[in-house]
This record gives structure tokens, sequence and C-alpha cells, in this order.
């Protein structure tokens, strides 16, 4: 059973990864999320019910999230409409769409048919054949993990981290912002149709409603991520997002299973969701707040030392003026360099 | 390098707040020209930056740079010849990126290929080229870590770096602390100097604007008012320029404290 968890939590991943390329990397709250992964579904289980086999399948359904992601990209360069508005468009066009892909029904079952979970036991024959999905889904997020991180060190892959922090330092080198977006917004969807696409076989079916609520899980995904270590390094940003997606399948599993103790039902999971991502944000918030006043008071104590420093030197030039030895010139040119040695530490800090 | 010709930039038109920015503006800059622009707030500098730039588009006129008309051409292809310097330091750079991260992003213009160009002799260069700003231990240090002046050090190393024939400073050091903001001018000299960039420089500082560069451009009410350069500039003094103004737009100028600075 535990196994189950892990392969729900690796499939998952990769869309968690799609959504963390548009959300995080590019900073663009793309919601085509929800549509995309059914129409990964859709296409991948239409793909293989009509005999063209799983890598055709999933090769279409990353194309199709593609295209999908470019469609949003598209409405917002043109039409100058936020990301939000052009994810929403795309998204709720896509309801129909993906009922058009699955052949007008709601729902397509893979049934007797060769799927990528079918054909795992036999590659990994060694293996029990629960454990055998568990290999071959961990092999194939792997290979994509690394593949992301890879990319996102090519000068295409750092433009786009810099579309997402600052457009102005894309335009300023001459990149045109939109043909970016088109890229990664493309690939963030790509992922995340793929991700449908390996959920439709491991659960059996394509179902047109697979997608409600996915940006939102996919979101309380990385945050949970996001608390287990900061790093501002490719390969452990994804790594977190990974183990983020599958904590997350974790909780959800013990929701089902012990839930109804405290009369937590599946129907509830989505509310939940929403709970554990506003709590994630106002965890996250209190932190940054917390170490903004933690700022403020060393700040502050810096000051008063700096204060209290001028005030003794300030004596000191008095009892030397009550001596009378006190030279009016050199006495100022003092204190015109008594800031000066704590300049440099304050910016190397 | 770049021609300005009958430039007109109106903002809102046929509305109540109908703006007239910049008024048929004419100016030509010569390959190799070091132009300070000076005048009171809202009397257009930031806008004629912007419309060489185009990041607006002009109302009517036209804009030849480095030969080619590019009136209509978008910000981001002009930004291939232009490259530009904000006030607010946070805007020359990616925060969420590192040092490194940003600096192979800046050392070329135009568009990225699959191609992964930071390695170790990258890294030696920048680590070279950052000694310039005592930064040269930080490159995997994240931007948004830096000082406000640390950061306006930077982006000028990385605009330099990129090669652009013509850098436009819009008050690029009016957000900085006296020390920094004096830091960053002095690099500005010198990287005009052996880069031998034409460069505009729109300053509060009348006499820095009178010190730096050959040429003086003063702005009023979105007229260029006054064209100094060659060896009549190197007369100019503070007085002079307050009394030239007075001439000629029988008013006083508008001077906040930058402007008074002697
Ligand atoms: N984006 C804009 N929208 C509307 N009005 C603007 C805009 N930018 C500048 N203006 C107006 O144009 C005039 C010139 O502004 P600006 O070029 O910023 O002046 P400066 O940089 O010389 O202080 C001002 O009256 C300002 O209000
Ligand atoms: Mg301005």
């Amino acid at each position: 059973m535990i196994e189950g968890i892990f392969v729900d939590g690796l499939i998952f991943s990769i869309m968690v990864l799609g959504i963390l390329i548009s959300f995080r990397i590019l900073d663009f709250a793309d919601l085509t999320c929800d549509g995309s992964v059914a129409t990964g579904a859709a296409v991948a289980t239409m793909c293989i019910v009509n005999g063209a086999g799983v890598a055709v399948g999933l090769i279409l359904a990353f194309l199709s999230g593609v295209l999908a992601g470019m469609v949003t990209a598209a409405i917002h360069n043109r039409l100058k409409v936020p990301g939000l508005l052009a994810g929403i468009l795309t998204m709720t066009m896509l309801y129909s769409i993906n009922l058009r892909i699955l052949g007008n029904k709601a729902n397509v079952p893979l049934l007797r048919k060769v799927t990528i979970y079918t054909s795992m036991p036999e590659t990994f024959s060694f293996l029990p054949s629960a454990w055998a999905a568990l290999v071959g889904t961990l092999i194939f997020v792997l290979v994509i993990k690394v593949l992301i991180d890879v990319f996102f060190r090519t000068d295409l892959g750092l433009a786009l981290g810099a579309l997402g922090g600052n457009e102005q330092v894309i335009i300023s080198q001459g990149m045109n912002p939109s043909v970016l977006k088109l890229i990664g917004i493309g690939l963030s969807n790509g992922l995340i149709a793929l991700s449908g696409g390996l959920l439709a076989q491991y659960q059996g079916f394509a179902d047109a409603n697979l997608g409600q609520g996915m940006v939102v899980q996919g979101l309380a995904a990385i945050m949970l991520g996001e608390f287990l270590f900061s790093s501002n390094k490719i390969s452990l940003i994804t790594l977190r997002a990974v183990f983020g997606a599958i904590i997350y399948k974790g909780l959800m599993f013990f929701g089902r299973k012990y839930g109804y103790l405290i009369h937590i039902t599946p129907n509830d999971f989505k509310l939940l969701t929403g709970i554990l991502v506003i709590a994630s944000l106002l965890i996250a918030q209190t932190r940054s707040m917390a170490s903004s006043s933690g700022a403020r008071k060393k700040a502050i104590q810096r000051s008063m030392a700096n204060r209290q420093a001028e005030a003794e030197a300030e004596a000191q030039k008095a009892s030397q003026a009550v001596d009378g030895q006190a030279d009016e010139p050199r006495d100022t040119n003092e204190t015109i360099r008594s800031p000066r040695p704590d300049g440099p530490s304050e910016e190397a800090r | 390098m770049l021609d300005i010709q009958n430039v007109t930039k109106v903002f809102y038109p046929g509305t109540v707040n109908e703006k007239m920015a910049l008024d048929d503006i004419n100016l030509h800059v010569d390959k190799g020209d070091v132009i300070c622009v000076i005048g009171s707030n809202g009397s257009g500098k930031s806008t004629l930056f912007n419309l060489i730039s185009g990041t607006y588009p002009v109302t009517s006129g036209t804009i030849v740079l480095d030969g080619k008309d590019v009136t209509h051409m978008p910000e981001y292809k002009r930004a291939m010849t232009i490259g530009r310097i904000f006030q607010d330091p946070t805007k020359g750079t990616a925060a969420n990126m590192t040092i490194e991260d940003n600096m192979i992003t800046a050392l070329t213009k135009g568009m990225r290929g699959l191609k992964i160009s930071l390695n170790a002799e990258k890294r030696e260069f920048f680590r070279e080229q950052l000694e310039l700003i005592g930064l040269q231990d930080r490159l995997r240090d994240n931007v948004g870590l830096l000082s406000g002046g640390q950061r306006q050090a930077l982006t000028l190393l990385m605009t330099v770096l990129s090669h652009p024939k013509m850098i436009l400073l819009d008050e690029h050091t009016a957000a900085l602390d006296p020390r920094n903001a004096q830091t960053v001018m002095d690099l500005t000299e010198r990287f005009i100097a052996s880069y031998q960039l034409t460069a505009l420089t729109v300053t509060h500082n009348m006499k820095f604007a009178i010190e730096f560069g050959n040429r003086l451009i003063m702005m009023d009410e979105g007229h260029i008012i006054l064209d100094i350069s060659g060896a009549e500039k190197k007369k100019l003094t503070v007085d002079k320029l307050v009394k030239l103004f007075r001439d000629i737009r029988k008013k006083e100028f508008v001077s906040d404290e930058g402007l008074l600075t002697t």
C-alpha cells in the first residue's frame, strides 16, 4: 500500500514541477493546469485505446499540454490580459475540448489495454509488481527532474529564470519576453499534461473532471516542499518539489484512511488543501516578518551603540576642551572622519 | 549615433488628463558624445529616454538609432544597441538569481539557445570583473541580498559587459546614499571612458553636470532649452547656468535641493 502513495506522489510530482515552473520560476499565476492535466490524460488514453501505444500516447500528451500552455501565453501576450485570466480562459475552453478528445464521454476506461503500468511488472520482472510500478515511475521522474535541472542551467533556462525575477532585465538584453513566456508556459503545461497521461494509466481511466483543483493541490505540494529546506539551486528546488508532492499525497492517504476518526471525508480534501495553502502562506509571512523585525531590532541596537560611541567621543572631546588643549580644526576633522570606520562593514553586510 | 527628429509625446491624448510631455524635440547625438541632461522634475527627461528606448511609442516624429529608423521598433530590439540603467536599483537585475547567473544572462544580447555558457573560465572572468566593485567572492549569492549601491554597481558592470553602443542613465545614483552614489558615478565615468561609450545621463546635480561629459542639455516643460558643448561647456559655472535658464525662460529655476548643490 505504501508503494501506492509513492507512485501516486511521483506521478503528481511531475505536475508539481510544471506548476513550479509557471508559479515559482516564471512568476506567472497559470491556471491552465486544471485543464491541461485532463487533456494529457485524455490524449494518452485515447492513443492507447486506439492502439497507438504508450510512447506515442505520452509524447502526444506532452505536446498537447505544450500547445495548451502556449495558447494561454499567446492570449496573455497578445491581449495584454493578466496571466490569471488567460489561464482561466484556456482552462475553461479545454473542458469542452477534453470531452471531445474523449469522444463526448466524461470517462474512458483503459480496461485490458497495455499501459505503462501493465508493462512495468514485465520490465522489472525481478520485483513484486507493486514495487515494479514504483521503480519504473521513480526512474521516469528522475529523468524528467534531471532534464529540467539541466534545462534551467542553459542560457535559455536562465533567461526564463530572469524573466520571472524581472521582465525588464530580459527586455534590456534584447530578448522578446513574449517568446520566452510561450516557451516557459508551454513547457510547464507539457509536464502537467504528461503527468495527466501517466495518472490515467495508473488509475486505469481518463476523466474529464480529473483536473479540478489541481493547481491548488500543486501549490500545496510546492509549499510543503519549501518547508523542508531553502536553497537557490535549481536541482534542490526541483528535489524539494518532488518531496513536497509525495508528502502531500501521503497526507491525503492518511486523511482518507484515518480521517473518519475525526469525521473527515474525501469531500473535505479540497477545503483542507486550501487551508493548507493559506496556512503555508501565513507561516511564510510570519517568518519573513519575524526576520525583518529581528533585523530591525539589530539595526536599533547598532544605532544605539553608535550613538553611545558618539556620546562618549563627545564627552572625551568636552573633557579635552576643559583641559584647554583641544585645537579646533583637528577636532572637526575627527568628527568628520569618525563615522567612516563603520562604513565599510555596513556595506560588507 | 542617435537622431531625434520632431518628436512629440502626448500622454492620454483627448482626455482631461492630456499632457504634452515632449514638444517637438530635435536632438542629434554623435558617436562618443557624453551628454548630461538636466531639468526640473516633470520637464520630460525620463520620457525622452523612454521614447529612445521604445518603452512608449512616440506621438509623432522619427527616431533614428545607429543609422536605422527605430521609431516603430519594439523595446527589446532597440535594446540590442542600448544599455539602460534606471533610478531604481532593483530594475537592472533579477533578485531571485545568483550574481553569476545574472552576469551570464547579461553577457550577451539577443535570444538564447540550449547552450550552457556558464563554465569555470566565465566564472574566473566574472570574478576579475567583480573585483572592480568588491563582489568577487559573492558569485553564488542571490542578487536580492545586495545593498542598493552594490546592486546598481553590478547593473552598471552587467550593462557595459553586454557591449551596448549607447547607454542611457536616468538618475541612476539618485536612490543611493552620497558615498555609494560617488562610487557608482566614478565607475560610470571609468566605464564610459574605457568602453568608449556614447552616453546620456540624467542628473540632478548641476555641478556634476558641468564637470561630466562633453555636452550639457537642459530641458524644461518638454523642450530642450539649452545645448552646450565643447569649450563653451568647460567655461560653465552653476551661477551661469541658473542665469542662462532665467534669461531663456523668463522665470526662476525650480530648484529642488539637488539642483542647488554647488
Ligand atoms: N507614463 C506616463 N503617463 C502619463 N503621464 C506621464 C507618464 N510619464 C510621464 N508623464 C508626464 O510627463 C511629464 C514629464 O515626465 P518625466 O519625463 O517623467 O519628467 P522628468 O523625468 O524630467 O522628471 C510629467 O508631467 C509627467 O507627469
Ligand atoms: Mg525622471
